[in-house]
């Protein structure tokens, strides 16, 4: 299994673009929104989501879609390792390649936002217990437009529903962090829940999706 | 001699079986009402024009299809396992990440796929890549990297070989080698079911489909 990460790991070059797209969108966002400060910390939380979100959408089109193209997919299905471990591997390998580096670029991306060390801290807490929801939602939708020969723009509209909900808990919980009359524990407890439903539901999800589609 | 026979005999009882087997692909029919029937030691080529439904027939085989119809079985194999289990497919792609080196490769398959499992080194050395051991993948020609293919079926072993079209790209002497090695696979009790256009070089029974229409 851990090679299936250093598969990933090696071959993303899928991750450094998610990264550079994150990145390039919190960095423009202060020059679009102007200098208001105040505003920029309000909105700050919101756009670092926005950004993890479109970023995690951007890579997850080649989780399977490399594996199809060069046939691997096809060994994959004759294995003797259990599809839906395989499909939980690859998940894990796409997040600590994809989403794991997003967590990381936050505290110097709250700097641009006019975060507070607290309000960066709030930000990457979340990402890191939302982003894992993201990939292993999005696998879903992507082992779905691997098997109808489709590509990412049928993921974008699949996995789009999926992530509201996290995206929803993940700015509240932030938000609570820094200003909100809410407790911080409330949504982030619920965000931790749509993690964990996702590592249970997403690899049987996929791993069901990659097994009946296949044609 | 006596562990020769013994696999003889296990191997023996192995019959991969076919029985009004139907394909449907896009709501169009490929090819139905097919029989087949190999044992071990024994091997199958598939014949038919462009189309016919020869890599489909390996896929549905494979697991890689549902059957529109009819069944395949397999008898006296592994019976804890599936079908797609104890075979190889060796499709048109060749499944190899051009960032790993031919070794990584040969070595992740080995040991994701499952089974009794050989020294890859040794692989390599058979399929005529020795030289190439740490070479990343994107740089084999295209006969390269379908002997690095063929490595796999070696360093795993399974008892069903399912291959389309093995020698596209292999050269006088690969052929030559891939011969050998589908002579050995047979001497040891496995099952061959090819997919091909030209001869194989070995004795095998032939399968044409789309013969009727």
């Amino acid at each position: 299994m851990w090679r299936d990460i250093r598969i990933a790991l090696r071959v993303g070059g899928g991750a450094l673009i998610g990264v550079l797209f994150f990145l390039t969108v919190v960095v423009l966002m202060p020059f679009a929104v102007g200098p208001d400060l105040a505003l920029l910390t309000r909105l700050g939380p919101a756009i670092l989501w926005l950004g993890a979100l479109l970023a995690s959408l951007l890579t997850l089109d080649r989780l399977f879609m490399a594996d199809l193209e060069d046939g691997s997919l096809d060994l994959i299905l004759t294995s003797r390792t259990p599809l839906e471990l395989t499909c939980a591997a690859k998940a894990l390998a796409h997040w600590i390649a994809a989403g794991l580096p997003l967590v990381i670029a936050t505290p110097v991306l709250g700097l641009l936002l006019n975060l507070d060390m607290v309000a960066t801290g709030a930000v990457a807490l979340t990402l890191l217990a939302g982003t894992p929801a993201l990939t292993f939602t999005g696998m879903i939708g992507a082992a779905l437009a691997v098997t109808l020969h489709r590509g990412g723009l049928l993921l974008a509209v699949l996995v789009l529903p999926l992530a509201i909900p996290v995206l929803i808990f993940g700015v509240a919980a932030s938000q609570a962090a820094i200003t909100g009359p809410m407790t911080f524990g409330a949504p982030f407890s619920i965000l931790c829940a749509l993690s964990l439903v996702s590592f249970v539901v997403g690899p049987f999800a996929a791993a069901a999706s990659l097994r009946h589609g296949l044609d | 001699m006596m562990a020769a026979l013994q696999e003889l005999r296990t191997a023996g009882t192995m019959q991969l079986r076919g029985l009004q087997v139907r394909c449907v692909r896009g709501g169009r029919e490929v090819f139905s009402g097919l029989d087949f029937a190999i044992a071990g030691g024994e091997a199958l080529a598939v014949t038919g024009r462009n189309g016919s439904g020869k890599t489909s027939l390996l896929r549905l085989i494979a697991g890689l299809l549902a059957p529109g119809g009819g069944s395949i079985a397999i008898e006296g194999g592994d019976a804890e396992l599936t079908l797609p289990e104890q075979a190889h497919y060796l499709g048109h792609r060749d499944a190899q990440k051009p960032a790993l080196s031919v070794m990584e490769n040969l070595a992740f398959w080995r040991d994701f796929l499952g089974g009794e499992s050989a020294d890859a080194g040794e692989c390599l050395d058979r399929v005529g890549l020795s030289h190439a051991v740490d070479l990343p993948a994107a740089y084999l020609s295209a006969g390269q990297r379908r002997r690095l293919s063929l490595a796999r079926l070696l360093a795993l072993r399974r008892p069903v070989w399912l291959l389309d079209e093995p020698t596209t790209a292999l050269d006088a002497a690969g052929q030559t080698m891939f011969t050998g090695l589908m002579r050995d696979h047979l001497a040891g009790g496995g099952l061959i079911v090819a997919a091909t256009h030209g001869p194989l070089g070995i004795a095998a029974r032939e399968l044409q489909i789309g013969a009727a229409s």
